[in-house]
Formats: C-alpha cells, structure tokens, sequence
C-alpha cells in the first residue's frame, strides 16, 4: 500500500520545531528508549551466554517457535478469506463481523484467556462435547496456539483487509467480464496484488502471537515444554535469578526490532 | 480509507470513555469495586477519592493465600484508623519478595514462607529482628466438585493421566507440596517413586497458590495441592486430607520495611494483625493464629 505525499510541507521560516514540542517529546522517549537500553546495558554486565544452554531456556525458544509459527499459519489460512470476504462484500451483519474480529486487539488478554476457558475448557460452553469424543484442550500447546490465534489473527486481517480493499474494482470487474471465477480473481489477481499486505500482516501477527502472554497463562497454564513459552519464561524465570529472563528478554527484543523494521520496509 | 480502519477507534473511545466515567466516580467519592478477585493473581484497592484527602496510605504486600483474611482485615483496620486507606498487593511471595527488591515502596509484608523473609533480611530491606511468625498454615489436596478424576485416596495422585496442578516450585506452596510428595515417597506405602510419578501427572506450574484454586474449582483440573485456609473462600471444592505424618506447616512471617513510608502506622497495623481481634478474623480464613 503506497501512501500519497504529505499534504502539507513546513515553510522554510519555520525550520526547527520549538521547545514547547521536543520537551513533552523527550520525556516519552526516555521513557520508552532508557528500559530498552537498560535492557542491554544490565545483559552485558552478566554472562548471559551461560543461560543460552539452559534446558529451560532452549524449551521455552523451541515452543514459541513452533507455536507462533502454527499460529501464524492458521491465521493466514483461515484469516486471508475472512478478510476478503469483509473487504468485498455487503451482507446483513457485517458491522457485527468487522467489530468482532478487531475486538481481540483492544481486550486484554487476561479476557481472552477467561473467554476461551468459558468456552473450551473442561467446564466451558463446548467442553462437555469435546471431552465426549476424548479431546481436552486447556494445558495442552493446542491451547497454547488457540490463545495466539485469538490475540494475533485480528492483526493478519485487518492489514489483508486494507490491502483487499485497496485494489481497484475495475480490475476484477474486467476479469469477471472475462468468465474468471471468484476463485479464480482471488487467486490469480486479489492475492498476488494483496501480497504486500498481507506480508506486513504475516509478520504483525507473528510478533504478536510471539509475545502473547496472559491468555497462554490462564488458558494453557505453564508447564516447561509443552505450554512455557518465552514470555511465560521469562515471568517465571524473573524471580528465580535475572540471568534466563534476561537472556530471552533480549532475544525477543531483537526478533521484534528486526520485525519491525521489515514491517517499515515493506509499507514503505 | 477502509471502513474498518475506524472500529478499533470507535472501541477505544467508548472503553476510554467507560474508564474517564469510574474515575469520575470514584473522585466522587463512590467506591468502584474491583472485578472478581480470586481470578486475578494482584488485586489493587480501588483508587483514593479526591474530594477529602486521606491522612495516610499504608501499602501492605502479602502472599495470595492471604488475600481474603486481610481484605477483612484491611476494612477492620480502616473502620477503626479513619482517614488511612489500607492498599493491598496480592501475589505469590517471590513475585512480591522480586518487586521489593527491584525498588518497590511498601510499609509491609508478609510471605507465606522463612525463605523470601531472610532473603529480605540479607539484602537488608527488613531488619533482622523486625520479622516474627503471625500464623501457621498446612496444605490439602483439593478435587473439583464432582470429582471428574474420581480420586479416592492420596495414592490415586500417581495415577497416569490424572491433570494435575502445582504452584511453581518458586511459590512457597509449590515448595511445599513437593516437599510433601518427597515425604510420601519414603513411606514404603506409596513407594520410592510416588513423587516423580505424581509430578509426571502436573500439566501446569501455577505462578500463584490462587491460581491453582481458581484451576481446579473451574474443573479444568483434577487435583490440586494448596492450602488449607483457601478452603474457606471456595466451599464447592472436595478435599483429600493429607495425614500429619507427611504433611508440613508453614510459618506465615509479617514485619515492617525499612523504607516504610508510614512505620508507625504499619506497625499499628502489623499490631492489629497479631491481635486478638486480628487473630480472630485470621481463624476465620482457616488460618492458626501464632499465640
């Protein structure tokens, strides 16, 4: 998605900005640069490569991987046509639609983790039918990836969204009037056009399911290879001695500074 | 643009309008009650009103299984200090005993167990002589209404496939429970390998004792070990005794920081807590008071 020029460019006479705006400025950067930096600063004074080896360190790396990516790839396959359903069509109920998949973004994942236990835990809405046929979700890294996929799908849509709904309607009508089916049109022109978005949505959601937190307590507890993922690590690990938290602190304030900057890359 | 661009917005607004609505309440002078606090592992005291400023806030840090006792307590406290507004933090006692360290202002604290205590103590935060023992706790298995696991006795925890959930071993009823499965474990009874097999059953290390609770009352659980005053706020639960053979008691210690803002309200307080009075609404919650 290219954005058009700015709409208004600063007068020569009025160069630098003043006080009264880099003052207010300062002090939220501070306060979000110096525990970045703290962040490192404290890592170099331990020998943080002795934690590197730790079983529970490379546990936890090994099961936000695996989750994250799974979560990655169910919301791409489930969240790309959701998305082109909501960027294309008028139906009854859509507003309910669009306010429901945007609504994980704003709820606090403690929320989620309390709604997806309602819903699919033991004593949950489905929990009887699911326990029927021998399926038990909570502390499973099934509800590991399930918790991810809540918080971090809505991310995915709504960017393959913005990027459905940013391709020009006389393209498709041009290939409807050439028999294209609608598969057709979004495979062959929706997707290829729509890729760019949807990469910076691949990635959104995967720093998000990454660094997924509450709902993985709640809903999947917390046992060492199978439901601790990194954050939860570095929770536990916190009070245990600084060296493990620190040490996957920093791992994953570098995948994020990396996705990030991807992410600008790709919106530029 | 994207129609939907806009919804997260309007969202925002709306809860930032709800948000903007209770502090409008609360500086009213109405008090806002928390959400439900046996779910959440710290529960604040709602915010002070603004109309009268209260002559003094004392902030007490205390282990989670202590959470409803001194919530009874805080109110007792508060009902007769007019003008102190008591703040609790609820949390496992190294979650609390890490904040402390890393900088955190409290005029009080009590742990569930000696060891966050002394290392208080040796990083010199509480003096030495400052912390005593108020009450003593002991631990019982507790099952789900209904009993999903169908346990019927203390051997059945090693049967394979059982869900069960522990505190952390970091969390002093953590410690405990495995302290008393390793006690099991030397009774010929319940055989050498009793522990490692009851532990192979765990499928979640709980940051917190009430988080353990909220896990099995919710039935997703089939067993838990926490401690027997967390009985009295979750009367569904089942129970299995734990024998006083294999059982362990743990010692509750209370003492005043050294950066209190308040001592000489904390130490009414801590003297409320260790009162007659204190003590009574103590054994209410299941705990022994320390005489």
């Amino acid at each position: 998605m290219k954005l058009s020029s700015p709409p208004f460019r600063r007068t020569k006479n009025h160069d630098l900005p003043g006080w009264e705006f880099i003052l207010p400025s300062l002090v939220l950067l501070s306060l979000i640069g110096l525990p970045v930096v703290a962040l490192v600063w404290r890592s170099v004074g331990i020998n943080i490569l002795s934690f590197a080896v730790s079983a529970s360190a490379v546990n936890a790396l090994k099961l936000s991987l695996l989750t994250s990516t799974i979560s990655v790839i169910v919301s791409l396959i489930t969240g790309t046509p959701l998305a082109y359903v909501q960027a294309h069509w008028r139906f009854r109920g859509k507003a309910v639609i669009d306010l429901l998949v945007d609504l994980p973004v704003v709820l606090p994942p403690s929320v989620a983790g309390i709604a997806l236990l309602m819903a699919f835990g033991r004593g949950g809405i489905l929990g009887g039918t699911l326990e029927s046929i021998g399926i038990t979700i909570p502390f499973t890294t099934t509800a590991v990836v399930m918790a991810q996929v809540f918080v971090s799908a809505p991310f995915l849509v709504r960017s393959a969204r913005i990027g459905f709904s940013a391709i020009d309607h006389q393209l498709e009508e041009a290939a409807t009037v050439e028999g294209a089916s609608n598969w057709h049109i979004f495979r062959h022109i929706m997707l290829p056009l729509a890729g760019r978005a949807l990469v910076t949505g691949i990635i959104l959601c995967w720093t998000r399911a990454l660094g997924e937190f509450g709902a993985t307590l709640l809903f999947a507890g917390n046992l060492e290879g199978k439901t601790q993922t990194m954050p939860l690590a570095i929770y536990v690990g916190f009070e245990q001695g600084l060296g493990i938290a620190l040490f996957l602190s920093l791992i994953l304030l570098a995948v994020s500074l990396v996705l990030l900057t991807l992410v600008r890359r790709l919106e530029r | 643009m994207d129609q939907g661009v806009n919804k997260p917005l309007v969202l925002l607004s709306l809860l930032m309008i709800l948000v903007l609505g209770a502090c409008t309440l609360a500086g009213s002078g109405i008090k806002v009650n928390p959400g439900a606090p046996s779910t959440a592992g710290v529960s604040l005291q709602p915010g002070t009103p603004a109309s009268h400023l209260p002559a003094a806030k004392l902030t007490i840090f205390a282990a989670a299984s202590l959470t409803d006792a001194f919530q009874a307590i805080g109110k007792e406290y508060e009902t007769a200090h007019p003008g102190v507004v008591v703040d609790f933090s609820f949390a496992g006692s190294q979650i609390l005993r890490t904040q402390l360290e890393q900088g955190a202002t409290a005029d009080v604290i009590a742990f569930a167990d000696q060891k966050n205590m002394a290392s208080l103590v040796s990083d010199g935060l509480v003096s030495a002589d400052a912390s005593h023992d108020f009450v003593t706790n002991q631990m019982v298995v507790i099952l789900p209404p209904g009993n999903p696991g169908g346990l019927q006795s203390l051997i059945d925890l090693a049967r394979p496939g059982l869900k069960l959930v522990l505190a952390d071993a970091s969390v002093p009823a953590g410690t405990y429970a495995r302290q008393i499965l390793e006690k099991m474990s030397n009774d010929p009874t319940f055989g050498a390998d009793f522990s490692t097999r009851v532990m192979a059953n765990i499928v979640s290390n709980e940051t917190d004792v009430r988080q353990v609770v909220t896990k099995v009352e919710l039935g997703e659980a089939d067993a838990g070990i926490v401690y027997t005053s967390d009985l009295e706020a979750s009367p569904d639960l089942l129970t299995i005794p734990i024998p006083r053979q294999y059982n362990v008691t743990a010692q509750y210690p209370i003492a005043i920081l050294r950066s209190s803002p308040n001592p000489e309200l904390a130490a009414e307080f801590v003297n409320y807590v260790t009162s007659s009075e204190g003590g009574s609404i103590l054994s209410q919650w299941g705990f022994s008071p320390v005489r």
